[in-house]
């Protein structure tokens, strides 16, 4: 299996917290990666490192063989958690997606067909089109959203990184971007690794989860990860996964109502 | 009018405007996107302090004003004020006293100098009292300015969309904001050569923010700041020119309150135009 991110024996300590501790994974091209954990657990700190804007205290991350760091960023499609734009910007969604391309190029450029090609078809593959002279401040948090994924991925970067996608979303405009982010995936050759506190909108598409607690992590497909004993070693305290009408639920103690399935 | 075209001061009044309302517009509206409106007045203001520095010296003011606000910009970058709140506060403090030192400097400029009126052209300039020495320097300072937004063109306008966008494309996005402050200095000071130290954020801010009204595009924006500027700066100039028969002294009023005028009018009516186009569902 070729890996397109391996990060290795990963440590960061914040304002005297041990955020991540000894975290360790894999991720290979095509694959719909879920990093699943609480507020606070850990997540945009882990994009941080694998960008190369944040510096471990020990371990390693390589991105298609290279160290974390501004030549490996360029292999990185990100998406961050927040992004505000002022209403009045002045900028349209093509302009926005063509900076995905070369916005960090200096000097003069032509405006040349291919690049106009090249966002005409990223827009399309994201559904944004009829966005696509829109002044980007003024879209909505679902329109961004694609927008931004766009942006992404106009570079065709093999990895791409989502802090928590869904956040803003309701529960149609979640599914739809799940659906999209499959899409891509498989479509594209995209590995995807995107953070999220609730796994159910993800259990449909996810091929493998790392699943983040107390600032370790266990990875593996669903099934292998999100187990009562597995997800117990992790918190370091009891906890039971249990199974109701299709969701998933993480609950402390390790036996769940008589009514509810155990896993 | 014949004597308009005639007049030596007419001509060099009409090329300052020009250099100072283009540089002003293309700066500008990278500042107004950058939300660094405030920055940039403090910047000009404190070319108060550089500029009665310079004349206590027996130095053009405009060079006062050019070390200044760019040491300054330099500085306030590196102080790290990174975030807009702690950036006010800093920038705040510095300018009161900063200001307190230039009332100083000011009144020794006014008390030692048989020429009156240093006051008056540092705090609120005067296009028709630039001097054809400092022309050159001006329009060198110009081209600069251009050409290095030109070079930074792309990274700066991702970065002053979305800094985190553009430091995850790989941009140095520390770097390109401490370029680009100091530019800002630079701008502001060829600017209070036209209107003043007091008036200098006029230029920048004024025509930047109508243009944002207009357009939605952002190569288009920069064109019409420019555009606007060149219209408040030569309308200013041609106003005052011909306000030289008005009351109450015949000796013709500022043309820094025209210049300064034009760019309230002009950037009322793009608010007019925004608002109506909104209506119109545009
Ligand atoms: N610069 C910082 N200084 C100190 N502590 C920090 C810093 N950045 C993050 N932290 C802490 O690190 C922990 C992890 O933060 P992080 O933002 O990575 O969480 P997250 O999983 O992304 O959470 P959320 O789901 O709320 O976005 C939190 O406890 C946070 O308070
Ligand atoms: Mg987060």
């Amino acid at each position: 299996m070729s890996t397109v991110l391996s990060v290795e024996g990963v440590d960061v300590w914040l304002g005297g917290r041990h955020v991540l501790d000894e975290v360790g994974f894999e991720i290979a091209p095509g694959e719909l990666t879920g990093l699943i954990g609480s507020n606070g657990a850990g997540k945009t700190t882990l994009f941080r490192v694998i960008l190369g804007l944040l510096p471990a205290a020990r371990g390693h991350v390589e991105v298609v063989g290279r160290p974390a760091g501004r030549p490996a960023r360029a292999q990185v499609g990100y998406v961050p958690q927040k992004v505000a734009l002022d209403p009045d910007v002045p900028l349209r969604v093509r302009d926005l997606v063509s900076l995905g391309l070369d916005g960090n190029r200096y000097g003069f450029r032509r405006r040349s067909r291919q690049r106009d090609e090249a966002v005409d078809a990223m827009l399309s593959a994201v559904g944004a089109t009829r966005l696509a002279d829109a002044r980007v401040g003024t879209l909505s948090g679902g329109e961004l959203q694609r927008v931004l994924i766009a942006h992404a991925l106009v570079a065709q970067p093999p990895l791409l990184l989502l802090d928590e996608p869904l956040a803003n979303l309701d529960l149609a405009n979640g599914q739809e971007v799940v659906t999209l982010l499959a899409k891509l995936t498989k479509e594209q050759g995209v590995a995807v690794l995107l953070s999220a506190h609730d796994m159910n909108p993800l259990l449909p598409v996810m091929d493998r989860i790392v699943y983040v607690a107390e600032g370790r992590v266990a990875s593996g497909t669903p099934a292998e990860v999100v187990r009562g004993e597995v997800l117990s070693g992790l918190y370091g305290h009891p906890v039971s996964v249990l199974e109701l009408g299709g969701r998933v639920v993480v609950v402390a103690g390790d036996t769940g109502p008589t009514d509810l399935v155990t896993r | 009018m014949s004597g308009f075209f005639a007049s030596g001061p007419v001509h060099t009044a009409v090329v300052a405007g020009a250099v100072v309302a283009v540089v002003s517009g293309v700066v500008g509206v990278f500042t107004v996107i950058r939300g660094q409106s405030f920055s940039g007045h403090a910047l000009g203001d404190l070319g108060t302090l550089g500029g009665s520095g310079a004349f206590l010296a027996g130095v053009n003011p405009f060079f006062g004003y050019v070390t200044v606000g760019a040491a300054v910009a330099a500085t306030m970058d590196l102080f790290g004020v990174q975030h807009r709140r702690g950036r006010d506060v800093a920038t705040g403090i510095v300018l009161g006293a900063a200001l307190g030192l230039a009332a100083l400097l000011l009144y020794f400029d006014t008390t030692t100098s048989t020429t009156t009126g240093a006051t008056i052209t540092i705090l609120f300039g005067s296009l028709f009292a630039v001097s054809p020495g400092t022309l050159p320097v001006m329009i060198g300072l110009g081209v600069v300015g251009l050409v290095l937004v030109a070079v930074l063109y792309r990274p700066l306008l991702l970065s002053s969309v979305s800094a985190e966008l553009a430091a995850a494309r790989g941009v140095r996005v520390r770097t390109v904001g401490l370029v680009f402050l100091v530019l800002v200095g630079v701008v502001v000071s060829l600017s209070a050569v036209a209107v003043g130290t007091i008036l200098s954020t006029a230029l920048l801010v004024g025509p930047a923010a109508a243009a944002l009204r207009l357009t939605r595009r952002p190569l288009t924006a920069v064109v019409v700041a420019s555009v606007l500027g060149l219209v408040a700066t030569w309308g200013g100039v041609v106003l005052s020119y011909a306000s030289a028969t008005w009351p109450p002294s015949h000796t013709g009023w500022p043309v820094s309150f025209f210049v300064v005028t034009l760019v309230l009018a002009l950037y009322l009516g793009a608010e007019l135009v925004g608002w109506a186009r909104a209506r119109a569902g545009a």
